[in-house]
């Protein structure tokens, strides 16, 4: 009989991946998100022994590197700081389903407007900082929105490939910016500009070591209230605003905004705008509160790749961007302290795979059962 | 492993005893009996959600059963795939065809068989189809590729596939929900062209009339459950069908108050529009709908319905002519204008016009209320009145979800539909243009729905309805239009009662493409 046969007889495990029907509980993706974390620190692990190193010893020093004390814990910050901002750049458009690839052109513009301010100098240098700052922030926001409504206007008037349009406009910001350091704004023939006058430069924690001195050497500027705030708008724009119910609504299914009677072409314009100011703010933010120059290398050095990623693994959240960018801000912090390229990014990469790809998990589940019924 | 083959059994083709098939949080068959004799067509009834498409994916080999045993001319098989339950004799065409639009018909046919191995003789396997066809009544050209054809033919397609694989068992998945009326009696009539060659034939469906017409016996379950197994057909009634589907009798005439039709609401003129693909849709159409009355839009799929709500609810350009609202023209305007002139819009697809999937049922309400108070305050939208509208709404229109933050995907399509007509109804509009509004709908879902029109009706508002449905346009309607390739081919007066059936011929007629003044010309036939 084929019923007593069965249970005699063990039956192999049997795995299976179902999709899921219903809505995992709330605190299921962070386990996840976590789980895939430990996952990618145990791979790490192994590449760090095949390399020679003691794997314990490496992460003990990477944690060291980047969270062990004050003084790194505000280096980590301070890498973090332009990662926020290019990432909700990124998270913005993306919530609509517009691929903008050129938050790093958007930063690049964000920086050289917020420079002209004092390269112009449309402001003189004694000007007080209180001025000087909001100034640079409008210049650079503006510079940035300008950079995102180049194809934003393309895409809504004559359906012109975000993709490549934002993608190829990042060449064009870093020549843009090469022409004005190597030509007009260079510093004695080197490719930079000259120093911005300290009046315009973000406060850092630094300046305040004389009435507390636990502040002494922290670079942490005030770029990070700007990322945080801006987050906390962000979040409050596309959750609870008309606005933001008009980008969900497009992002999620553009036939039902149409047919709810939004105005699709205007927000693709607008929405553009919006990224490219959010990141333009992240290049006025990196170059009044970090580099104090206009200077290619510091300043075209990937935030705007990094936001991509740093927006994806957020899932777009605002909020949770702060925290990811800080976790990538550490990576890219403590990766320099053991090797400058190598082993650190292949960690990088291990996470960012892992990380990614647990978002299966959410969608679908895994069945174990042993046997066929 | 011994093969028990009691006599009795022996007549059976398929034997399903005691299936269990369990899905997250559903018990989708529970310990189900089916029985397909040799030669039969057999009907297999059910609302939506019932199990039946489960049950009969299991027979074809796409879903493996927690427990159950199913037999084959006696002998116990288990399929691990389609490809094992087809060379057992058993194929099913499901909802949606599985054809390559680019290819021809004898491609699709071969597709994923062992043969031609390598050289592709396409000309003599195209014989082979056309003879096929020949012996079935299912007629198609063998070289026209996919695209061309319509939808009853690539239903014939699929139909000589499952042939041309030697298939004894035919299921067809609610075969006729695509078909347009006179497909539907083509396809009945190749059905009972393969019963006299020797095939047997399972028809799912959740439409009773049908199965009544074409299926010697009946199975029916609710809710993962066999109701019944097995009666055969003529020797049970519509309603007693009904109550198993459902649970509870099901009124099929609607108290409807007699029509008071007041002023002018919806003024189509002359209009004329072009389709997707830029062909003439509307050619030259004009109709009007009074506040407090029902009017009909009936024809066959295709003929310009989706066109003409997509023109009036402003989402379609207007090449000519135009419609008034209210004595406003809202034709070329944004759809913005006609919200704002109280114009409320139940589009033909729910997933991909009426509704964003992966957004809440509250934020799937608030999509025509965001702009006002009370959704609306300081610039900014009230969470908390949203979501104390879309819980009123659950309330009022019966949409089953633990909760309205569950992302409308994961709603059954009338749950679905309820949310759309909330959204639409509460807005309290002076017309509405429905379309298909209760198309793959389930009896009890489709008699809601029904209901929530003629509530519609009484409270004064004016609604077009576009269905393909001629039972349900005329239990509903005041008035029908007959629309053929953008035109209308005249307009009927719907009394109710007894002078029903005499209408549904000339309807169909018109649906065919006979205008009324030539039919009244000719005189009715008797």
């Amino acid at each position: 009989m084929a019923e007593s046969k069965s249970i005699t007889q063990r039956k192999p495990l049997r795995i299976r991946v179902e999709p899921r029907l219903s809505e995992p509980p709330a605190w299921y993706p962070a386990a996840i998100s976590f789980g895939a974390l430990i996952i990618a620190l145990i791979l790490g692990g192994v590449l760090i022994s095949l390399a020679g190193g003691d794997p314990i010893l490496s992460y003990k020093h990477i944690a060291k590197a980047s969270f062990g004390d004050i003084g790194v814990l505000s280096d980590t910050i301070v890498k973090a700081t332009p990662i926020i901002l290019a990432a909700l750049a990124c998270s913005v458009a993306f919530r609509m389903k517009l691929w903008n690839i050129g938050a790093e052109g958007q930063f690049i513009m964000g920086a050289f407007g917020a420079s002209v301010i004092v390269l112009a100098p449309v402001l003189p240098a004694e000007t007080s900082r209180w001025i000087f700052i909001p100034v640079m922030m409008m210049a650079g926001m503006a510079a940035g929105a300008l950079w995102g409504f180049i194809p934003g206007y393309l895409k809504a008037k004559f359906n012109v490939n975000e993709i490549i349009s934002t993608l190829m406009l990042n060449y064009v910001a870093v020549a843009w910016m090469n022409f004005w350091i190597f030509g007009v704004w260079t510093e004695g023939g080197f490719q930079m500009s000259p120093k911005f006058p300290q009046t315009a430069w973000l406060p850092r924690l630094l300046e305040y070591a004389k009435s507390i001195p636990a502040f002494r050497g922290l670079t942490t500027h005030l770029g990070l209230v700007i990322g945080i705030v801006a987050a906390v708008i962000l979040w409050f724009i596309i959750f609870r605003s008309r606005w933001g119910y008009e980008i969900r609504l497009i992002g999620d299914n553009p036939q039902a905004a149409k047919y709810a009677g939004i105005n699709i072409t205007q927000n693709v314009i607008w929405v553009m705008m919006l990224s490219g100011a959010l990141a333009g703010l992240g290049g006025m933010s990196e170059v009044t509160g970090v580099v104090h120059r206009l200077q290619t290398a510091p300043i075209a050095a990937g935030y705007g790749f990094t936001g991509i990623i740093v927006a994806w693994l957020a899932k777009l959240n605002p909020i949770v961007i702060i925290f990811v960018s800080i976790l990538f801000g550490a990576l890219i912090l403590a990766g320099r302290e053991i090797q400058p390229s190598g082993v650190p990014k292949m960690i990088q990469g291990i996470i960012l795979v892992c990380l990614i790809a647990s978002d299966f998990l959410l969608r679908y589940r895994i069945v174990i059962s042993r046997g066929e019924e | 492993m011994t093969q028990q083959v009691s006599p009795a059994e022996q007549n059976y083709i398929v034997e399903m005893r005691g299936i269990v098939k369990r899905f997250p949080g559903v018990l989708a068959n529970d310990h189900v009996d089916f029985k397909l004799a040799h030669g039969e067509i057999h009907g297999l009834l059910g609302e939506n959600g019932a199990g039946k498409s489960t049950l009969m994916n299991v027979l074809a080999g796409m879903y493996r059963q927690e427990s159950g045993t199913v037999f084959v001319n006696g002998v116990p098989r288990v399929f691990s795939s389609p490809r094992d339950a087809i060379k057992a004799g058993i194929g099913m065409i499901h909802q949606h065809f599985m054809l390559v639009p680019s290819q021809t018909v004898t491609e699709n046919i071969l597709l994923g068989l062992d043969e031609p191995r390598f050289i592709m003789n396409l000309p003599e396997y195209d014989s082979k189809v056309a003879g096929l066809g020949e012996k079935y009544g299912l007629k198609v050209d063998p070289r026209a590729k996919i695209w061309q054809l319509s939808v009853g033919e690539q239903q014939r397609v699929e139909i000589l596939k499952m042939l041309y694989r030697g298939v004894n068992v035919l299921i067809m998945d609610e075969p006729t929900a695509v078909l347009a009326p006179q497909e539907i009696e083509g396809l009945f009539v190749t059905l009972r062209a393969m019963i006299a060659q020797g095939k047997s034939v399972i028809f799912i469906s959740h439409k009773l009339q049908e199965v009544s017409a074409i299926a010697d016996r009946v199975s029916v379950l609710r809710k993962g459950v066999a109701t019944a197994s097995g009666v055969p057909s003529k020797g049970v009634s519509r309603q007693e069908l009904a109550r198993l589907m459902v649970g509870r009798d099901v009124i099929f005439s609607l108290d409807k108050k007699p029509c008071q039709p007041g002023e002018i609401v919806l003024d189509v003129r002359d209009i004329y529009a072009e389709n997707d693909k830029g062909l003439p849709a509307l050619r030259g159409l004009s109709l009007n709908v009074r506040a407090g009355e029902i009017v009909g839009v009936a024809g066959v799929a295709g003929n310009g319905q989706s066109e003409l709500s997509q023109v009036i609810s402003g989402m379609r350009e207007c090449k000519q002519g135009q419609v008034l609202l209210g004595g406003d023209t809202v034709s070329n305007h944004t759809t913005l204008y006609g919200i704002q002139h109280g114009m409320a819009y139940v589009p033909e697809d729910r997933t991909h016009v009426g509704s964003a999937p992966n957004l809440s049922i509250t934020d799937n309400v608030i999509m025509k209320k965001y702009r006002k108070p009370p959704i609306l305050k300081n610039g900014l939208l009230d969470m908390k009145a949203a979501t104390k509208l879309a819980n009123e709404l659950k309330l009022a229109y019966d949409i089953i979800v633990p909760n309205v933050t569950t992302p409308v995907r994961l709603l059954s399509g009338g749950n679905l539909q309820r949310v759309i007509l909330a959204r639409e109804i509460s807005g309290l509009p002076s017309f509405m243009v429905a379309v298909q509004p209760t198309r793959g709908l389930d009896v009890g879902a489709i008699e809601g729905v029904h209901r929530l029109l003629l509530t519609q009706r009484e409270a004064g508002a004016a609604v077009l309805l576009v269905s393909e449905e001629l039972e349900e346009l005329l239990s509903l309607s005041d008035r029908v239009y007959v629309i053929y390739e953008g035109k209308i081919m005249g307009e009927i007066k719907v009394e109710g009662g007894e002078s029903d059936e005499g209408l549904v011929d000339t309807i169909g007629q018109m649906m065919t493409g006979t205008p009324l003044d030539q039919i009244q010309k000719e005189g009715v036939p008797a």
